[in-house]
């Protein structure tokens, strides 16, 4: 019985040493030398893999600003301006700040104020309604609701509303890694500039038709009427394609393109209540939900 | 008109089947052999039958809605065919308890813990089985005696488990031919065994009804009966005294519940003919491999659960022939 | 044994409800309404402007580019305006409209019904007269056909393949062609094969129109080198591949044009359109399109000018019916489910087909169950449910190696799912992207 055990010692014992030794030896061929400054950097980085920065994962990142040897193209907008020098620290480079960012959509057509012209009965993504068709209101430019964005976002800050059909983006959750821009079919969302208090102020539209057209399509459309582009003192306002937009690196934010759209396209959020203006007050403002 | 009109991409018509048909479809050709199995065993195979599918259907309605907490989808018929099929693999004797364990081990082992119809890799009813043949090796396999048996007896032993005794025994085939059921016997279905797999012409007759409503292709049947066929037959022609006739190992065993509707199951079986085709054959070598050299008489059930295994390989190397061969 | 396509393949109910009706002349519209791109390839240029007296014929914009056609007047009177109109997307896209005035056509067309066999022109003769006459083509794919009649250097035709077999149901205006326009056609396809210059040319029509192919064989006994082949019937035999693959056994290669293999497909329609183009000197302005549904009173087979008002197809064949839930612009199978009734009618449309509401909707879907029949309908060959999922999952780079390139779209897969799956929405989806990840490599 004892010498049973003993060739069961010993036949295991050596294919394990033969293993052992095979495996050193394919370690020493296949060694690929990496620069340790790669997993230094690596562990700066926030590690969600998002691909905010236009790379796949932290890891390529890492790769990259340590192969690039300069800082100037390269930005994490999830870890932001301290993650930033954190990483040009270890490589002794310069990074570029940046403001922080958030994402915005661009729509306010709800199910309020742009009604369904027909019915979509496919598979519920935004993708494929928007191969198949313009989409089932008389807004071809508009959200199609079926939440792609929400999916893609690796850091939960977006979630339908099921009253209004539309994504909300849970401002302190965003990272602005720009999943959500990429992802949407309808280019609803832009990275805008964060500010204290969320406060905010954009066209709320993406509808490119002439004012008759989308007035008809959706009650809360740009019409394009250039009022807000009139009254803007900094020249932060552009029109194009029968639309306004608001640079949110140019607005003072002095919120006086808000009353004067005729359609309640500019939304403002974050703001104080304004001082009533009983006369200006007639209509309500369309909510938004921040 | 009243309302809006509806748009949806191509193709704007549909096949009128559903998977509930498919279902119920499979429940329809697994009456004869459970009418069979009455005639044979009494009320008792009944009693079986029904506490396995309340079991497979009640776990599957509980778990769905408060552990998964998704849409309970007991209507689909699954866990319907789940139940049946458990019971048809196990002995009418079975006390109560054993059933509600082996269907837990089987809806919620074999198919809830992957995520339900579609996602699971092995067959629930095998799991199911194989759990209870492990854990209640002596319940498992005490079979009752056929209602039409002259033999004086509580408890018979399978065809193929008196085969196995009698060689390891060291008598020859010729020797035990006079214990084991005549040929008609078996063919009906008039011997000890698991409650469904006894009576092959059953089975046969439910497994021609799938394959006339399509709910099957010939092809795994064909590959495993063929492929035990095969092997059972080189071996019976080297030494006819050591192994038994190869018509002998179709009939018995389970081999047609395994053949017909244990390895057919959709979810677990490859997609391509080529690729059912060589799965059915991996289950007909195991399968002779478990009876000739193995411990167990039987051994399908194994055979068919190390192919399920398989099934994704298959899935990803053969291919359908592509329209327009190479690129 | 009646020959057909080999690999999978299905049966949906038939329902040609109008095969009887004979083709009905649709009365002239108050505005069309036509769109400057009503093929595949680069729009047209408008060359008229609003308030423009135009004729039924005329060239009212022009083809930009070799794969590219003409669009002529389809009827007489004054452009409204040369704006934007909402083509069958939904996606407003260029177009003219034309307020009619009277039916006056350009001088040049021979109105006579009188068939006119003889032709002298030479091949390139000919191609240059379809191409002016702005012929695609007319199964839905609207391919422009000038394009397909010169081979790619160093590729020769061997013969040419017309698509009788019409295998969408509900479908029939082809069928109606054939039993009405029987040596039209004929002459049609004697000009494409003069054109081509081959000598041979097999028409391939389904056993379900039994006196299409007894007429079209009797009748092609007066033509050189046209042979009618029946096929047994089986969706979707009208596609290219499948009908090569099924008239003379060839399989194109994936991702090669029928020219690889000799062949070059053509539709009933577009063999009328070119003997109307060539003898009659009749410019593609009308076609033949299929009114139809369960629940429309007349269903018809109505002759009708580009740019019509599908609503005023339907008003003519009795009015939009109570229970409508879904209008299609093709047939069932690969055809568009349009979001209103205002858009026109172009070269591509067989037919409009009214679904009642209880058959409108696409029902629930639930979880694969792996029963692969998805593969084996598959009329290419490919695993649909795979693609599916590799698309949901947006592999790109398996889907490309898994063929998805191959699919025709058919729509097999989908109908056959039991479990109602959206296997086809999915795969075409995966589709443009591979496509748009394979053009980005080229360049």
């Amino acid at each position: 019985m004892n010498m049973t055990i003993l060739y069961t010692v010993i036949t295991l014992g050596a294919i394990g040493s033969s293993a052992a030794v095979i495996l050193y030896f394919v370690a020493q061929k296949f060694k690929v030398y990496e620069d340790p400054r790669i997993d230094e950097v690596e562990q700066a980085l926030p590690g969600a893999n998002c691909g905010g920065c236009g790379f796949a994962g932290c890891r390529a990142f890492a790769d990259a600003c340590v192969k690039e040897g300069d800082l100037s193209e390269l930005y994490c907008p999830v870890g932001g301006n301290d993650c930033m020098s954190g990483v040009a620290k270890i490589l002794g480079l310069d990074a570029v700040k940046k403001d922080p960012r958030v994402a915005v959509l661009r729509c306010n057509g709800t199910c309020e104020f742009r009604p369904k012209v027909n019915k979509y009965d496919g598979a519920t993504t935004c993708h494929i309604i928007h191969a198949t068709y313009s989409g089932d209101t008389g807004c071809q430019y508009g959200c199609l609701g079926c939440g792609d964005c929400c999916k893609v976002c690796d850091f939960d800050a977006l979630h339908m509303d099921p009253v209004t059909g539309l994504p909300v983006v849970d401002e302190d959750k965003c990272t602005a890694c720009g999943a959500c821009v990429r992802e949407c079919p309808k280019d609803l969302f832009e990275l805008r500039k964060k500010l204290p208090k969320h406060r905010k102020i954009y066209v709320a539209c993406r509808n490119e038709d002439k004012g008759p057209v989308n007035k008809k399509a959706c009650a809360v459309a740009c019409i394009g009427c250039s009022k807000c582009f009139k009254v803007c003192e900094y020249d932060a306002i552009t029109m194009g394609n029968n639309l306004a937009f608001i640079d949110s690196d140019k607005c003072k934010f002095c919120r006086k393109c808000v009353p004067v759209c005729p359609t309640n396209a500019i939304i403002e959020t974050g703001f104080p209540p304004r001082r009533v203006k009983e006369e200006e007050s007639t209509q309500e403002k369309p909510v938004v939900n921040a | 008109m009243s309302n809006l009109l509806t748009v949806s991409p191509s193709p704007h018509v549909h096949a009128s089947d559903t998977v509930q048909k498919i279902m119920y479809r499979v429940i329809i050709a697994l009456i004869p052999a459970l009418i069979w199995s009455v005639v044979v065993f009494g009320w008792d195979a009944l009693r079986v039958t029904l506490i396995a599918v309340i079991a497979s259907v009640g776990f599957e309605y509980l778990a769905q809605k408060y552990i998964m907490k998704v849409r309970p989808s007991v209507t689909d018929g699954s866990a319907l065919i789940t139940g049946l099929l458990l019971a048809f693999n196990v002995p009418a004797n079975l006390p109560w308890w054993i059933i509600i364990l082996g269907a837990l081990a089987a809806v919620g082992i074999g198919k809830l813990s992957f995520g339900g119809l579609g996602t699971n890799i092995f067959n629930p009813a095998l799991v199911g089985r194989v759990f209870l043949l492990i854990s209640f090796p002596v319940q498992m396999t005490s079979y009752p005696v056929p209602r039409m048996s002259d033999v004086d007896a509580v408890t018979a032993a399978t065809p193929l488990g008196l085969l196995k005794e009698g060689l390891m025994n060291g008598q020859p085939v010729s020797e035990l031919l006079g214990q084991l059921p005549t040929a008609t016997d078996l063919l009906i279905g008039n011997m000890g065994g698991s409650l469904g797999e006894i009576s092959a012409l059953m089975l046969i007759i439910g497994g021609l009804y799938m394959l006339l409503r399509k709910v099957i292709t010939w092809h795994t049947p064909v590959a495993v009966l063929g492929s035990m066929f095969v092997m059972a037959g080189a071996f019976w022609l080297v030494n006819p005294e050591m192994y038994m006739e190869p018509a002998y190992h179709l009939l018995t065993g389970g081999a047609m519940l395994g053949a017909i509707f244990m390895a057919t199951d959709m979810v677990t079986s490859p997609m391509t003919g080529k690729g059912q085709i060589i799965y059915g054959v991996g289950i007909g070598v195991i399968t002779m491999s478990i009876r000739l050299f193995g411990a167990y008489p039987e051994g399908i059930s194994f055979a068919i659960l190390i192919m399920n295994a398989f099934t994704p390989l298959i899935n990803n190397t053969v291919k359908p022939k592509r329209f327009g061969g190479k690129k | 044994m009646l020959k057909t396509f080999k690999k999978g393949g299905i049966h949906p109910p038939e329902n040609k409800l109008s095969a009887g009706n004979p083709i009905q002349e649709m009365e002239l519209p108050k505005v069309v309404y036509i769109p400057v791109s009503q093929h595949i390839g680069a729009p047209s240029t408008p060359l008229v402007k609003k308030g423009d007296k135009v004729k039924a014929g005329q060239l009212i914009s022009k083809s930009s580019g070799f794969v590219s056609a003409n669009i002529h007047s389809s009827v007489s009177g004054t452009v409204a305006k040369v704006d934007t109109i909402p083509d069958s997307f939904g996606y407003p896209k260029q177009g003219i409209v034309i307020n009619v005035e009277g039916d006056e056509w350009e001088e040049t067309i021979d109105r006579s019904p009188d068939l006119v066999r003889e032709c002298s022109l030479t091949g390139p003769e000919i191609v240059q007269k379809i191409q002016d006459a702005g012929i695609v083509g007319m199964g839905g794919a609207t391919f422009p056909t000038h394009v397909k009649l010169v081979p790619p250097r160093g590729m020769k035709a061997e013969m040419l393949l017309i698509n009788g077999s019409e295998c969408e149901p509900y479908l029939t205006s082809d069928h109606r062609l054939m039993l009405e326009k029987t040596e039209e056609v004929l002459v049609g396809t004697t000009l494409l094969m003069r054109a081509m210059g081959v000598e041979k040319a097999l028409i391939g029509i389904e056993n379900n129109k039994p006196d299409a192919i007894s007429l079209m064989k009797e009748k092609a006994r007066g033509y050189k080198g046209i042979e009618v082949v029946p096929l047994k019937g089986k969706y979707p035999q009208g596609g290219e591949k499948q009908l090569i693959n099924a008239a003379t056994g060839r399989e194109v290669p994936s991702g090669a044009l029928p020219i690889s293999v000799g062949c070059v497909v053509s539709n009933v329609g577009s063999a009328f359109a070119v003997y109307e183009a060539v003898q009659k000197n009749k410019p593609l302005f009308e076609r033949v399109v299929t009114v139809t549904g369960k629940s429309l009173e007349k269903p018809c087979n109505l002759k009708a000018r580009i740019g019509t008002q599908v609503a005023e197809l339907v008003a003519f064949a009795g009015g939009l019916p109570e229970d409508t839930g879904k209008v299609i612009s093709g047939g069932p199978m690969m055809g568009k489910a349009v979001a209103s009734l205002e858009v026109p009618v172009t070269k591509g449309t067989s037919g409009v087909l009214i679904m009642p509401e209880k058959e409108a909707g696409r029902g629930e879907h639930l979880v694969c169950i792996r029963c692969s029949r998805c593969v084996s309908v598959c009329p290419m060959g490919l695993e649909p449910y795979l693609l599916m999922t590799l698309a949901e999952k947006k592999i790109f780079d398996r889907l490309e190696t898994e063929r998805v390139m191959d699919c025709i779209e058919c729509g097999s897969c989908s109908y056959t799912c039991p479990s109602n799956r959206p296997l086809l929405d999915y795969i075409r989806f995966g589709k443009a992207n591979v496509g748009a990840i394979i053009r980005a490599r080229k360049n």
